[in-house]
């Protein structure tokens, strides 16, 4: 907390936020490549999501007369939720001056949110298909939500700590040895990034049928620049949760706040690891198929299981 | 025992506003006929003392206990008072959530006919003062007489629409269990006292009982105060009587009546029994998530708004359970810092949620008196008709989500941070059950926020579903009233406050727990400036919800203006998109029993569902779903049924002839003899 006059670590802060925010239609458009490739057909280029951004920012917003300011306003609130998620994820380093501000309880807060306005957006105009896509978004979340919260809970109890930077601090200067509960928590934790960004097997990003849709049913009405804010925000939300992931699992060669010697390598490392997750993201949606919609919380109560496992096993082990 | 000084202490003060209320009431009833005398002068004046009320009370948090016996009651048997931190807390509560609905009810009752309305001026102003006497009290006379004024005042508010026979009977149960609760206290006391046959809570703390009628006293106080509660299994008189009361007196019972009874629990447990054991932790936690859990459950089945809130008051009754027990397990085990934390937190959702259902309950009355509307099946876009309470409605529902920087996820964040102590506990399989308990809470959480999210979009959001409701009812359709509006925005604020300074409330309860366990947080938890919520170190867990919300405001407005500034605000209207399905109408919208479908599916053993399916050949189909309450069958017919059993018995012995009776009272005598000689 002492870091917060510190202004190294202010401009640090801000490098961070804007690096994610800007960086994260990268990863999608990688993913979307390597998806390709995987697939066997000629890939977009990796730039596509920028120039689909810069379209959608171009054209007139077509609104449906009824809509409320509720509707209106909720683009932006996703998108700053999403942007607030990037300044507490210890993306590039830890110990920034704003991760005391929020939590990994505030971080799955945030998720939550934002989720909660997308649905409410998503009910706003009155369509049928905007209802459903609500519906299972809820459906999805109420168990993908608790089953994220104890996956770092487990890195929590290992930690005694519930700041991302101590829980990083720690993970990543540990002896090295082999946590159960990580392995437990770390699947748990693959589940939860498919279902809450609406990949495969819990949603298709691409899918075009209306009745198969989640997310997509949600955003329907959106267009120009407020569809182009929501996909964003999705994108960022991705590129959050990868490096959650990358945070918990694989921390190594992260800086610390103020460090701008490290950043070199601690942007090099990011790089690396987005690199191999996004397209082992990508094979994983290629090997995988979409599931009934009423599997889906069989699946996620699998993910919150193993993820209360995972927390049993800490104390278990340690105790 | 100091003499009664008549100098505004809070205790003075505060026992004045509970005069004051009585006598509010009873005032509005001699210009008989006059109802603009009770709205404009008698509800205002009730609010006022309610703010008074809490002012009092907040300093009490900050001063040493005080005492005080009036000379009323029985001969030899004088009311005691006493005022400590957790009374002030509580009457803090009680004054300033009172103080918002009692001006809403102000601008609610509007269309009450003078009589009915001196009435219920009446009974809401004795109702008031009846649970500020409940948290005064200092013997068990009082607490008593308190609590059955509470009980009875509160039961005829729930029947003011008595010509109704639902509405008679939802009276009736919650009397019933009422009064099953008020004797479980009774004998409570009873136990407590040891044989001494002193009922003042001070011979009550002094009293040192055995372990096994310590826990008996625990058993009787946690039933006890859970049926008022709604604790399951004794919730079932809740969803009863919260919708069959008039919109304000529902905020009361659900914002403040049901935390009398977290007060008495946490009264009597930490303080006037003492000696807390993990076991009866165990317990209370257990209970607890169960209570959370059915109760949203429950929640996510309703379409009649006002019962839906209600079972959302048995599942926050849980959450308060779960931090109560954790609290009370930590201190079991000899760790005074994280059992605190978990009272901390306990106390600060029963404050949370005084303050988000009040508001809620609030709206849905507004909704009830401008549209008629209860069912949420028949709503839809109502942010359009009546943007106000929307808005109002929308910081309640977000509030309750536990979604940050609002007060909800404070004491659900504060309950996570006791669950994480857990690696403090020495005994394996509690250590190992406690974060599962914290799992329970975060399951709880999410799937609220599922049911808000169906609230909200299908009651305010969308279009109205059925079209003889999309024009405004005749007479009515309109926003809530000047008075209404006030009423609910006291408590939207209230949300903020309570969940943008958590810091200030932290040091307040920090207060009332060092003066029922002795113990308080670590003083590295409470040197910390305003900005920050710290409850045990820096490293450890620390939130800021004014940096959070500051930072959220300021990157959203920078987006605005930076898409704003680099692209254009062009914004043309058209129709829905309608996916190349041309026939769509405002009846495919989901409904709130559809949102809850995947529910019923994912949790189908949990609920008792009649389901009624029309056959392929059915010339007018329905559909039809009933879910109803698995503690009925289980527990209260079975009950009922014995009872009408042994009372069929008991009835042969009424044979209608004197000769047979003198026999009776002939045989009583004998052997009373044999036994008393």
């Amino acid at each position: 907390m002492a870091e917060m006059d510190s202004l190294p670590g202010i401009a640090f802060q801000i490098l961070q936020s804007v690096f994610v925010v800007l960086a994260a239609p990268l990863l999608t458009g990688w993913i979307n490549q390597c998806r390709a490739w995987l697939q066997n057909r000629s890939a977009p280029s990796i730039l596509l999501p920028y120039y689909t951004l810069a379209k959608l920012f171009h054209k007139d917003a077509v609104m449906a007369r009824d809509a409320s300011p509720l509707f209106r306003l909720t683009p932006y609130v996703l998108f700053g939720c999403m942007w607030l998620a990037a300044g507490i994820v210890p993306v590039l380093a830890t110990d920034l001056p704003f991760a005391p501000a929020a939590d990994i309880i505030a971080l799955v807060g945030v998720f939550a949110l934002a989720r909660v306005f997308a649905a409410l957006a998503a009910m706003d105009i009155g369509t049928p298909f905007g209802g459903l896509g609500a519906r299972r978004e809820m459906l999805i979340g109420f168990l993908a939500e608790p089953a994220m919260l104890m996956t770092l809970f487990t890195a929590a109890f290992i930690s005694g700590s519930t700041q991302l930077t101590t829980i990083v601090e720690t993970l990543a200067h540990r002896d090295f040895a082999i946590y159960p509960s990580l392995a437990f928590a770390g699947v748990a934790f693959l589940m939860v990034l498919l279902a809450e960004n609406a990949r495969i097997p819990i949603d298709n990003p691409t899918t075009h049928l209306e009745l198969t849709m989640v997310h997509e049913a949600m955003i329907l009405e959106y267009s120009a620049r407020h569809l182009a804010l929501v996909e964003w925000a999705v994108a960022i939300k991705l590129f959050a949760y990868m490096t959650i992931g990358i945070a918990l699992f694989a921390p190594w060669g992260i800086a610390e706040g103020g460090d701008w010697g490290g950043l070199p390598l601690a942007v090099a490392a990011l790089a690396v690891k987005l690199t191999l997750a996004g397209a082992g993201l990508a094979l994983i949606e290629t090997l995988l198929a979409k599931l009934r919609l009423f599997l889906a919380p069989e699946f996620l109560a699998t993910a919150f299981l193993l993820a209360v496992l995972g927390m049993l096993i800490h104390f278990l082990v340690s105790g | 025992m100091a003499p009664p000084s008549l100098d505004f202490s809070p205790l003075a003060g505060s026992l004045a506003v509970a005069v004051s209320w009585l006598a509010i009431g009873v005032v509005g009833l001699i210009p008989a006929g006059n109802a603009l005398f009770a709205r404009r002068l008698a509800f205002p004046a009730g609010a006022l003392a309610g703010l008074a009320l809490a002012a009092f009370g907040l300093q009490a948090v900050w001063l040493p206990a005080a005492q005080l016996v009036l000379p009323l009651g029985l001969p030899d048997l004088p009311f005691h008072l006493r005022i400590d931190p957790l009374a002030g807390f509580f009457l803090t509560l009680l004054g300033a959530v009172a103080a918002g609905i009692t001006i809403y009810a102000a601008g609610y009752f509007r269309s009450e006919t003078a009589g009915r309305l001196a009435l219920i001026a009446l009974q809401y102003h004795v109702f008031l003062a009846s649970m500020a006497f409940v948290i005064l009290a200092d013997d068990a006379y009082l607490f008593m007489v308190a609590w059955e004024t509470m009980a009875l005042s509160s039961y005829f508010l729930v029947t003011t629409d008595h010509r109704l026979p639902a509405i008679r009977s939802a009276g009736f149960l919650y009397l019933l269990i009422a009064h099953l609760g008020a004797l479980t206290i009774l004998l409570c006391f009873g136990v407590m006292q040891g044989g001494q046959g002193d009922y003042t809570f001070d011979a009550l703390r002094a009293a040192e009982l055995g372990p096994p009628w310590a826990t008996l006293a625990f058993l009787l106080a946690f039933f006890g105060f859970g049926a008022k509660a709604g604790m399951i299994p004794l919730h079932v008189w809740l969803p009863e009587a919260h919708p069959a009361a008039p919109s304000p007196v529902s905020a009361l019972m659900s914002g403040i009546m049901i935390k009398t009874a977290i007060y008495g629990m946490v009264r009597v447990i930490y303080d006037l029994i003492g000696g807390v054991r993990w076991e009866w932790g165990l317990l209370v936690l257990a209970i607890g998530a169960a209570t959370t859990l059915f109760g949203v459950l429950y929640a996510l089945m309703q379409h009649d708004l006002k019962r839906l809130l209600a079972y959302h008051s048995v599942e926050n009754i849980g959450i308060i359970l779960l931090g109560l027990g954790m609290s009370m397990v930590f201190i079991g085990f000899g760790h005074p810092a994280a059992g605190v934390l978990g009272l901390i937190a306990a106390l600060y959702h029963t404050i949370n949620h005084a303050v988000f259902k009040g508001l809620l309950f609030l709206g849905a009355g507004t909704i009830l008196h401008s549209s008629g509307l209860r069912d949420l099946n028949d709503m839809g876009g109502l942010i359009r008709r009546m943007p106000n309470t929307a808005f109002y409605f929308l910081i309640g529902a977000l509030a309750i989500s536990a979604l940050p920087p609002l007060n909800g996820f404070v004491s659900e964040w504060l309950t996570f941070q006791t669950a994480l102590q857990a690696p403090l506990l020495e005994h394996g399989v509690v250590r190992s059950l406690v974060p599962l308990f914290a799992a329970t809470l975060a399951l709880a959480g999410a799937l609220t926020a599922m049911c808000f999210v169906k609230v909200y979009g299908i009651a305010f959001l969308g279009q109205p579903r059925e079209a003889r409701h999309a024009a405004p009812a005749p007479g009515g359709g309109h926003d809530a009233g000047l008075l209404e509006r006030v009423g609910m925005a006291w408590l939207a604020a209230g949300c903020f406050v309570l969940g943008l300074l958590p810091s200030t409330f932290l040091e307040m309860l920090n207060r009332v727990s060092v003066s029922l366990t002795g113990g308080g947080l670590p003083a590295e938890a409470l040197e910390s400036s305003w900005l920050w919520l710290v409850p045990t170190a820096p490293e450890q867990a620390s939130y800021s919800p004014v940096i959070f919300l500051s930072v959220i405001v300021a990157v959203t407005l920078l987006t605005f203006l930076l898409v704003r500034r680099f692209y254009h605000g062009r914004v043309r209207y058209s129709d829905p998109w309608d996916c190349g399905y041309p026939e769509q109408s405002s009846r495919m919208q989901d409904t709130a029993d559809a949102f809850g479908q995947s529910i019923r599916h994912v949790f189908g053993p949990l609920y008792l569902m009649k389901r009624h399916l029309p056959a392929a050949d059915d010339p007018a189909p329905r559909y039809s779903v009933q879910i109803e309450d698995r503690h009925w069958y289980l527990l209260y017919l079975p009950i009922a049924r014995l009872a009408e059993f042994v009372s069929s018995k008991v009835g042969l012995l009424q044979r209608g002839r004197i000769s047979i009776y003198l026999l009776y009272s002939f045989l009583t005598l004998i052997a009373l003899l044999v036994f008393v000689r």
